[in-house]
Parts: structure tokens; sequence; C-alpha cells
């Protein structure tokens, strides 16, 4: 998904694909580093070995030949009203189509990867023991805190628009704009 | 795109076209063809129209079961039923940024628990999951829940259902467990169409649920609902559900079809919205005869989720999440796999025995489940089958039977009428509890010893008891005392009431002396008219058999 994002706001700007390199770059470091610390905290508690990372010091970045991708996909309409209806976009527009095609073939360089004999996780933290809380009171009561963040309330009650009416899609260009607050706010 | 978008519903208005064209033909050939079966094979006629009474039903359940904890699955807030709205909820209820779930041990607890008493496999590890959907009530966008891999699975529960004219037959009936999951409870959403607003309650959002899976062995309403009590009492007993339906600690989604035996599954239909186990088989049994109807009429059954509304009796279709629903399933990041562990010798070093969920230690803590029971109440006391599900059926009787039974020497067999009956009967008249029982076992049993002893008769003993349920301050010999309700055992007087019985009936009389010796207990229903009840049957009969010899 932020693979998605990440493209979908570097395509909205104009940028060719190959330039979204820097900002993938950006992701892998930031993600190494919270691994290395870590697995640097594991291996602080369980052994007194100098630790030994798999994971390479720097990202390294190689583009992947458009013929090893998987041929593009046919966006049925179908496929369209479902995505729309998920992410509460409306871009049934002619750069919206285009937009996800090339968000589908930006993410089919995943398929290049070789992951025979490789199990798949759920998390890097999949073999740690699952902490269990003892069944006792101690939070809740704070219903004036919680209704103060809400807009709209009624007594004690949260306010939601109406169940039945249809979702109202906010347009692509709305949407491309919030991604762009968040990521470059990120950055910063 | 554009183009082939409208290419497509160019497409599809022919299609259409089509089908209007198509149509009216179809229906001339299914007219033709069922002509033509009834001119030719004049005599199997009945038989085509009776097939499809051999349609039969095929049920499922789907039962979320609210763990019985005191606070929610993945947060410390309290769980309770009607608190002001809000008042509840932690900021992980919330789902405000930055808070992560903290699993329950509790709700982890009940569900192997519940799990061991269904016969199921308890998985050693299990994962959770996210299943999102949108909806104003879970704040999140997403359930946590167990869809890849469940904390119980293959399990079987044995429920009986009573049949016969009085229900004197017990035929036992098994139902496959398919799973149990755990998973998080949403919040309430209450419509105001007045002001064309929702409002939200999210003191019930992460209350722990387990899911159980029924598999659809079952094939009315009558089963399911039998199914569904049983499952009821197995989590009263165990503690890990307090099972109320109408508050909504057992909810209830049944799966129907229809087929005939030996062909594969009918199209289902799931309906929803059943708040107690009588509206559980109604619903069923309406659903089932729609879709036999539906079927029978030519047409097709739709798979749809229907309500069901308890003021007609009939299931409505419920405008469905437009059959497209995806739930995005995906592991839950911020939660490893679940580990439960056989015994404490499998424990691995490092891990607090008191933090483990160890299968072993729950299995030695399991109760004496509601079959088991009433198994042992047939064979200890020698009652009826069908007293046992009485008794097993209301929370505490059997605990109020087996403690008048320690009191009084009157026989298992004989005071089980006063419990089911008498006791029963006047708290359900009154809807109370065992427990809110104006008499207590001991004045019972007090009662039962004095008509026992030959001091009261059966007639006045629920005179008695009567006034105890009335006044349970006082005790059965104060009001036998008090009332002058004691047996009549003076020979004389008898004697004399006797001598104007048998003055005042000379016919009956003649017909005993005659040899219809029935005719004596007609004048035995006299003289304790006479002396209101309170005659020593066993001297009347003697006096009457005398004089009337």
């Amino acid at each position: 998904m932020s693979a998605f994002r990440l493209f979908a706001t570097r395509a909205f700007c104009g940028v060719p694909v190959k330039s979204v390199r820097p900002s993938v770059n950006l992701v892998t470091n930031d993600e190494q580093l919270c691994l290395q610390s870590r697995f640097t905290a594991v291996t602080r508690l369980f052994s007194s070995r100098p630790h030994n990372s798999k994971v390479p010091q720097v990202a390294t970045w190689e583009p992947v030949p458009q013929d090893q991708l998987p041929t593009p996909p046919q966006i049925s309409a179908d496929l369209v009203d479902k995505l729309e209806r998920l992410a509460l976009v409306d871009f049934r527009t002619k750069q919206g189509l285009a937009c996800l095609e090339k968000a589908i073939q930006f993410a089919d360089q995943l398929h290049v990867v070789d992951t025979s004999g490789v199990e798949p996780m759920d998390s890097v933290l999949e073999d740690r023991t699952l902490y269990l809380r003892d069944d006792t009171v101690t939070e809740g009561d704070c219903a004036e805190e919680l209704l103060r963040l809400s807009k709209n309330t009624v007594e004690e009650y949260f306010v939601a628009p109406p169940g039945k009416k249809k979702t109202e899609y906010i347009s692509f260009e709305t949407k491309v704009l919030i991604i762009m607050t968040v990521h470059y706010s990120d950055d910063e | 795109m554009v183009v082939s978008c409208v290419a497509a519903s160019e497409l599809l208005y022919r299609m259409n076209k089509q089908i209007i064209i198509l149509y009216p033909k179809n229906l001339c050939i299914i007219r033709r063809i069922s002509t033509t079966s009834s001119q030719w094979h004049v005599q199997p006629q009945p038989r085509a129209r009776s097939a499809p009474h051999h349609l039969v039903g095929v049920v499922g359940l789907e039962i979320h079961a609210q763990v019985n904890s005191n606070t929610k699955l993945f947060s410390s807030s309290p769980v309770c039923f009607s608190a002001p709205p809000n008042s509840l909820v932690s900021f992980f209820d919330a789902s405000l940024p930055g808070t992560l779930p903290v699993l329950n041990r509790r709700c982890v607890e009940a569900a192997v628990m519940t799990g061991l008493a269904l016969n199921c496999t308890i998985n050693r590890k299990s994962l959770f999951d996210r299943k999102h959907y949108f909806y104003a009530d879970l704040p999140a966008g997403y359930q946590i829940t167990q869809q890849r891999q469940p904390i119980a699975v293959d399990g079987m529960m044995t429920y009986s259902r009573l049949e016969g004219k009085k229900g004197s037959q017990v035929i036992r009936r098994n139902v496959r467990i398919k799973q149990i999951q755990l998973e998080q409870d949403s919040g309430k959403s209450l419509h105001d169409d007045v002001h064309s607003q929702t409002l939200i309650d999210l003191n019930r959002a992460g209350v722990g649920l387990m899911e159980l899976v029924m598999e659809p062995d079952m094939s009315c309403g009558e089963e399911a609902a039998a199914a569904v009590r049983e499952l009821q009492l197995i989590l009263q007993a165990l503690g890990t559900c307090q099972g109320n339906m109408s508050e909504g600690q057992l909810r209830v989604d049944a799966n129907v079809s229809v087929h005939r035996p030996g062909e594969p599954l009918g199209i289902r239909t799931e309906v929803k919205n059943i708040n107690s186990v009588r509206y559980l088989a109604r619903a069923i049994d309406y659903e089932i005869q729609r879709q036999i109807d539906v079927l029978q009429r030519g047409g097709t059954v739709q798979n749809e989720t229907r309500a069901y509304d308890s003021k007609s009796g009939e299931t409505i279709p419920m405008r469905d999440k437009e059959g497209l629903q995806d739930y995005r399933f995906m592991p839950e990041p911020n939660l490893p796999p679940l580990i439960v562990y056989e015994d404490n010798a499998s424990l691995p070093t490092g891990i607090d025995a008191c933090q483990a969920v160890v299968v072993q230690k729950i299995r030695e803590g399991l109760p004496e489940l509601p079959s088991v029971k009433r198994d042992r109440l047939v064979q200890t006391y020698g009652i009826l089958p069908e007293h046992s599900f009485t008794l097993v059926n209301e929370d505490g009787l059997v605990e109020f039977f087996e403690a008048v039974l320690k009191a009084t020497k009157k026989e298992p067999r004989k005071v089980i009428g006063w419990v089911t009956n008498e006791l029963l009967g006047h708290l359900k008249q009154k809807d109370m509890s065992v427990a809110e029982s104006p008499i207590s076992p001991l004045a019972l049993a007090e009662l039962l010893e004095l008509q026992e002893t030959g001091h009261i008769s059966s007639s006045v003993a629920k005179q008695v008891f009567q006034e105890m349920w009335r006044s349970s301050d006082k005790s059965p010999l104060h009001i036998i005392q008090e009332q002058d309700l004691g047996l009549v055992s003076d020979a004389t007087q008898l004697h004399k009431i006797c001598q104007k019985v048998v003055d005042l009936h000379p016919d009956e009389v003649n017909a005993i002396r005659s040899g219809n010796k029935k005719v004596l207990n007609k004048l035995m229903g006299l003289v304790q008219k006479e002396t209101k009840g309170r005659a020593d049957p066993l001297l009347v009969r003697a006096i009457l058999q005398e004089k009337t010899s």
C-alpha cells in the first residue's frame, strides 16, 4: 500500500517512473534502521556475541528491466467499482486509471524476487511470546475526554452520518492531495 | 477505457433486450413440457407433485458468545451491559492513533475451556487477523479476529430433543463444531431517523467474543433451538459466557437451505436478528418453508441475508452489503501468534506458568457438563429423563432438588413432582428465578416430611405449600396448627362423618355391595370433602369398607 501511495504522489506530480527511486530508498533506510535497532536489542538480551546482521548497512537499488515484469493487467469496470467502494475514492478518470495501472506495474517488481524456500512471516516479532494480561480493569471512564475529540456529539454519544445513506466518495485529486500532505509532512 | 465502458453498457443493454425477448419463450417451453408430461403419464403425476415435499431443511449456525470477563479482549476497560454510553471506552477501543492491543488471558482461557467442553482440538498456535469493513461503530475500520488459524477446531456437541406426545422420548443428536475463534465485538449504532443521524456507543466495542461455527447438521428449527439451548447450558456451566440472548450475550445467525436428501446442498440464506431460542425455531422453520415454496413455484432461492421479524413471524430480505463484500483479511501485525501449552512440562524455560495458558490445567478444572449431570440425576435418583431436562434447564434447580432430598426421607421420585410442578410452576408464573424462591429447600423438605409421616394429606400439603409461598416466614408446622389442617384420625369423629355419607348415598352403597368396588372411591371423596381433605385416607377406607360390606 505504501508503494502505491508513494507512486501515486509522484505520478500526480508528473515525475517519471524512474525517479521514484530516492523516495523508496529513503523508506528502505528507515526500515533498516528500525530493524537494526530491534535486532541489536534482541542480541543484547540473549547473548554476548557480537551482532552479525544479514541486513546490508546501505540500501542498494537496481531497476528491474521491463521485460522481466508480468504483462500489465487489464482493469475491468467491475474492479474499478470495487476499488472505488473500498477506498471511498472516485477515480474513474483516464488519469486515475493510468495511475492505477502504473502502480500495479510498480508493485509487480516484487514478483522478480526469488522467495522459493522462504517461509512467509507476518512480522519480525512472530517468534516472541505474546504477552497476556490479567483480567483487571484499569482503563475506561474517560467519555468526556473522548467525546471532546468528536466534531459532533449528542448527550454522551458520538454522532455519525446515517448508515443508510450512500457513502460519499472523495475525488481522486482530493485523495492524492491528502496523501501528498501526509507524505511530505512525514519527510520533513 | 471510456470507449470500452460505453461498449460494455451497450452490450448489457442488448443482453437485457434479448432476455426480455427470450423470457416469454422460456415460459412457453416450460408450459409445453408440463402439458405433455401430464398427458403421457397420468398416473405418476401426483407423485411428481408430491416430489417437492421430499425437500428437507439443512441448518448450520454461527453463534457469537460474549466472553464472561471483567475487561475487554484487547483493552483493560470494563465489560458491563447497561452502562451510560461511552463510559466503558479506552483509547484503544476508540482506536486513537498509537494505541496497541494487549490480549486478555481470561478470554483465551475461556475459549480454550469452551473448546475442550465441545470436544475440540485446541490449536497450540493460533493467529490473529484483521477483517476490514467500513462502519461507524467499528472505529478502527477493521475487526481483529482469527480467520486463518482459530484457537479451537473440529469439535462435536451432543444435544437431545424430547419427542413423543408427552416429550417422554429422548433423542440424542450430534452437531459438529467447525471452529471457535476469538474476536472483537463492535460498538452499537442507534439510528435517529428524525434528525437523520446515527448515534454511536462504543461501550461494547472490543468486548471479547467467541464465534462458534456449527456445521449444517441440523434439519429444522426445533433441532437448532435444542442445540443452542444445550450450548447455552454448557457455556453457563463453564461460566465462559452468561448466555443471555435478550442482552445479546449470545447471538445466533442461522444458515438455512433446502435440498432432497442425497443431493448437494441448496443455495443458502443467512437469517439474522434472532434474539431468543423460541424465535430461532420459528425463524428457521419459516425460512425452510419459504424456500420450499419458492422452489415449488419453480423459482430459485437467492443467496442473501434475511432478518427475522418477530412480530410478523416472517423473514425479510435485509439490504445486503451489495453482495460484493471484500474483507481484505490480513495478518494482525501488532500481535504475535498466540501459543498455548499442553502441560506444565511443555512450558519453555523462562516462561512463567501463571502467565501462560496451560490446556491440562483448564481440562482439570472443567465442571460437570449438563449432559453428564442429567445422566447422573436419572441414575442416582431414578427420575425420568424428561425430569432431568427440566431440572438442568433451570439455573439452580438441581441444587434445590438435591438439598430437599438431603433433608427428607421421601423418595426422589415423589419429590421431583413437587419441585418441577409446584415450585417451578409458581416460579414461572411470577417470572422468578430459583434463587428468588420464597420457599427454601429445607422448608419444602419439612412439608414433605409431614406428609410422609402421615400428619397431613397430600391435598392439604398443597394447601400448605400455597400458604408458605404467600408468607415465607411461617414454617409448615406453624401453618398446619394455625389453620387446623392436621389430619383427622379421631375414629369416632370419622365414623360419624362416614355414616352420614353412607346414609345419604344408598345407590352408591348398593353398587358397592353388588360388587362394583370402584364406587368406594366416590364415597371417600365425599368424606374428604366433608373434612376439607384432612381425613386420614387409610382410616376412612377401612371404615367405609366396614360400613358397605
